[in-house]
């Protein structure tokens, strides 16, 4: 390998890697720099600061070990049960990666608030009826985004275990808990580690849920102590001492994901059923029944609540709404080009030095609250950030989703290499000519998938805009957010299911644009 | 001629140890060569430093005097037919073969004519807009060959590009391949393991094992005289 460099060193160029490494890493680290620059005391955090961080970790475990625990029979029953619909649940378990955080609030909210549906229930049983607001809420609405992501790991482990070794089992008459403890066990041990400490990663830097669910000193996590520290008491030095303490988080969480084998979301093994001998008692059935029957509704009737709520007030919305979804719209174009950029230039460039793909990936690591902070401060001094809330939202939508679209570009482009660098290589395919004639179409399909995940993640993004949006200029989640606060809440449906619908269809655009044949 | 003067590479392999190509001979031109041995004796790696997709640690590699050992593949006089992926799947046979004109695809009348021609010379008149998925795997290899011929390169290396298809097929490719480097007058160096194809191609013959290249031989003396190696490698 160290000689097929020699080709490629000379051929490659490697400055739009390095540009765009510096700019993620300007975003990530001189943010922060910036925050800290500012700030013109570190005043000691208080009690209620510390009692953030606390939070913050404990709800990360806690939302992470729930989400992990469920997942395991979940992706058992899913993993060996055939069912017409299969596929498309499979499909949905995807979905919530590109929900917009704050569809997903209004449809719990619409299930679990004082007035949903199962206080309701409660309520005629007799019962109080259940409050969504505070550490439970926000540990639910974790279980809500994660369940279902660690679902599809722990099924793309369970359809990595070759068919012969349940034929094996079966030949040898293992008894349901010997095939757990011989075949199952091991595959957990490897996927288990990993899948908890992304989905742990994944609840420290949230933002959304715990602005709307959270609050308080039992409920706030440190982003939140973050926006609340610059927003309402202009801090900056507690922001970005704070500032500093996510980034810690963050960092040993990512640091210790390193050390297991983190799971790969793609589409390999999903759609095997493997033929199982042991699963054909009638207690298998129903455990699995009752597994996969809970999933679904846990996750459907959030957003069958909002498809009913929203339907009848989405005729009924305020022109603000809809100037709101086209500065959505706009912005979420925006983060899409962007990011294709972004990753693109750092792939092409990773294959000379692999550095920049982890520069690239390390915004896994930052915080978007961070980031904000210290454009604003940067802004601030020669401008009014107000002015510059759209570009912001969407740069830095589009360094966050960097990690998950490189995943998907970085593979495909060595595949490219492999297959056809050598024959670009003799033929003098080189610069514009090869990126025109052989990368972009053959990385078609994974391009358009990535750029309809970053435009979908940067239309639903409840992060970033409410640092910098005037009220008159706000996108359409921060305008959803702003309805619900004034309990108008059959506009926040309406507007909740247009969200929902146009991130949707950015993202199926971009994605069947990708799939579609040349 | 191509030249290799006291050409060396050494690859570090942890579990087998260092493994070291050495060739140290000429190849006069417009003869056909094959290059025969041992499945990992080095045979893809001499193809390799002659196409420049490797650099050797020292030496090297002339082609009429001139010296080519530190240019890039697409700078030496050299035109290619790979294991596989010898096309490229997205593009129509026409751009396959148009690529070996010009690699940004940008070709005149004319050079669209030669595309042309050079397909019809394969056999594959009227099939320019087929892409590689619509075409059998004997009729991929032409327009590999097409696209060979419009390159107009004075060498030709081939790392056994049909040993995928069948016998037959096979020899049809290797004459097809013969008639192509006739008309170019190119000298050809061809990786094979099977000594049917040496029968029907080579002129000469490099026998390559444990990392070395010997000089290349007449193919009938050689069989008449073989070196141990290739005794143990025939089992006959």
């Amino acid at each position: 390998m160290a000689q097929r460099v020699f080709a490629i060193n000379r051929l490659r160029s490697l400055w739009p890697g390095l540009l765009a490494a510096a700019l993620v890493a300007a975003l990530s680290l001189g943010t922060l720099g910036a925050v800290a620059l500012r700030a013109e005391s570190f005043s000691a955090l208080s009690r209620f600061d510390w009692l953030a961080v606390r939070f913050t970790v404990v709800q990360a475990a806690l939302s992470a070990a729930l989400s992990v625990l469920f997942a395991i029979p979940a992706a058992r029953a899913l993993a060996r049960r055939s069912f017409p619909g299969r596929g498309l649940l499979i499909t949905l378990l995807g979905a919530p990666f590109i929900l917009p955080t704050i569809v997903a609030i209004l449809g719990l909210t619409a299930v679990f608030g004082k007035t949903g549906f199962v206080s309701v229930l409660l309520s005629w049983a007799g019962l109080e009826p259940i409050s969504i607001y505070g550490f439970h809420g926000v540990v639910l609405a974790h279980v809500f985004f994660n369940l279902p992501l660690a679902t599809r790991l722990l099924l793309q482990g369970w359809g990595a275990i070759p068919a012969e070794r349940f034929r094996l089992a079966s030949a040898l008459h293992f008894a349901p808990g010997d095939i757990f403890r011989h075949i199952e066990l091991p595959m957990l041990k490897e996927i288990v580690p990993g899948a908890f400490t992304v989905i742990f990663l994944i609840c420290t830097t949230s933002f959304a849920v715990a602005l709307t669910f959270g609050g308080g000193p039992k409920a706030t996590t440190v982003e939140l102590a973050i926006y609340e520290a610059f927003r309402y008491d202009f801090n900056l030095g507690k922001a970005s001492l704070l500032a500093l303490i996510q980034v810690l988080i963050c960092v040993v969480a990512a640091l210790t994901s390193l050390r297991f084998r983190v799971p790969q979301m793609g589409q390999g093994g999903l759609d095997r059923v493997v033929q199982r001998f042991d699963a054909r008692t009638i207690r298998g059935l129903a455990f699995d029944l009752f597994w996969i029957g809970t999933v679904s509704l846990f996750l459907l009737t959030p957003l069958l609540a909002i498809l009913l709520r929203g339907t009848a007030g989405i005729s009924d919305l305020p022109a603000s709404v809809w100037s709101a979804a086209l500065r959505s719209l706009a912005t979420a174009l925006g983060s899409a080009g962007l990011a294709i950029l972004l990753s693109l230039a750092l792939a092409l460039s990773a294959l000379r030095w692999r550095g920049l793909e982890v520069i690239g990936m390390s915004s896994i690591a930052a915080s978007p609250l961070v980031m904000g902070t210290g454009l604003y401060i940067v802004l601030f001094a020669v401008t009014d950030p107000a002015e510059w809330a759209l570009l912001i939202t969407a740069l830095v939508n589009a360094v966050m989703s960097l990690p998950f679209i490189l995943r998907a570009l970085s593979p495909a482009l060595a595949a490219v290499e492999r297959d056809y660098g050598r024959l670009s290589d003799s033929l003098g395919l080189t610069g514009w000519a090869r990126l025109r004639l052989v990368t972009l179409p053959r990385l078609k399909a994974p391009i358009g998938f990535s750029a309809g995940l970053a435009a979908a993640l940067s239309m639903g993004d409840l992060g970033v805009i409410t640092l910098f949006a005037r009220p008159e200029a706000a996108t359409l989640p921060l305008q959803i957010y702003r309805l619900m606060g004034s309990y108008r809440m059959d506009q926040a449906m309406g507007a909740a299911l247009l969200l929902l619908g146009l991130s949707l269809s950015l993202f199926y655009i971009f994605d069947l644009w990708g799939r579609r044949r040349a | 001629m191509l030249e290799f003067d006291h050409l060396s590479l050494t690859q570090g392999d942890p579990s087998f140890g260092d493994f070291t190509l050495s060739a140290d001979f000429t190849i006069p031109v417009g003869k056909r060569v094959a290059v025969i041995g041992p499945s990992g004796a080095g045979k893809s790696t001499l193809l390799s430093l002659i196409g420049g997709f490797e650099a050797p640690d020292r030496g090297a590699i002339r082609w009429q005097g001139r010296d080519m050992t530190r240019a890039l593949p697409h700078q030496r006089p050299i035109a290619h037919l790979f294991q596989d992926n010898n096309l490229f799947s997205h593009m129509t046979a026409a751009e396959n073969v148009g690529l070996g004109i010009r690699p940004n695809l940008r070709l005149s009348r004319a050079e669209k004519a030669r595309v042309a021609e050079a397909l019809a010379a394969v056999g594959l008149s009227g099939m320019e807009a087929r892409r590689p998925g619509e075409l059998s795997g004997g009729q991929q290899s032409r327009v590999a060959l097409a696209r060979v011929l419009v390159q107009e390169k004075p060498l030709i290396l081939l790392d056994e590009p049909f040993s995928a298809l069948g016998p037959a097929m096979r020899g049809e490719m290797i004459d097809q391949a013969i008639q192509v480097s006739d008309r170019l007058s190119a000298t050809m160096l061809m990786v094979t393991h099977d000594i049917a194809d040496v029968d029907r191609f080579a002129d000469l013959v490099i026998w390559v094992e444990g990392g070395l290249c010997q000089p290349p031989r007449v193919w009938a003396e050689m069989k008449a005289d073989p070196p141990q190696g290739l005794t143990d490698y025939l089992g006959s």
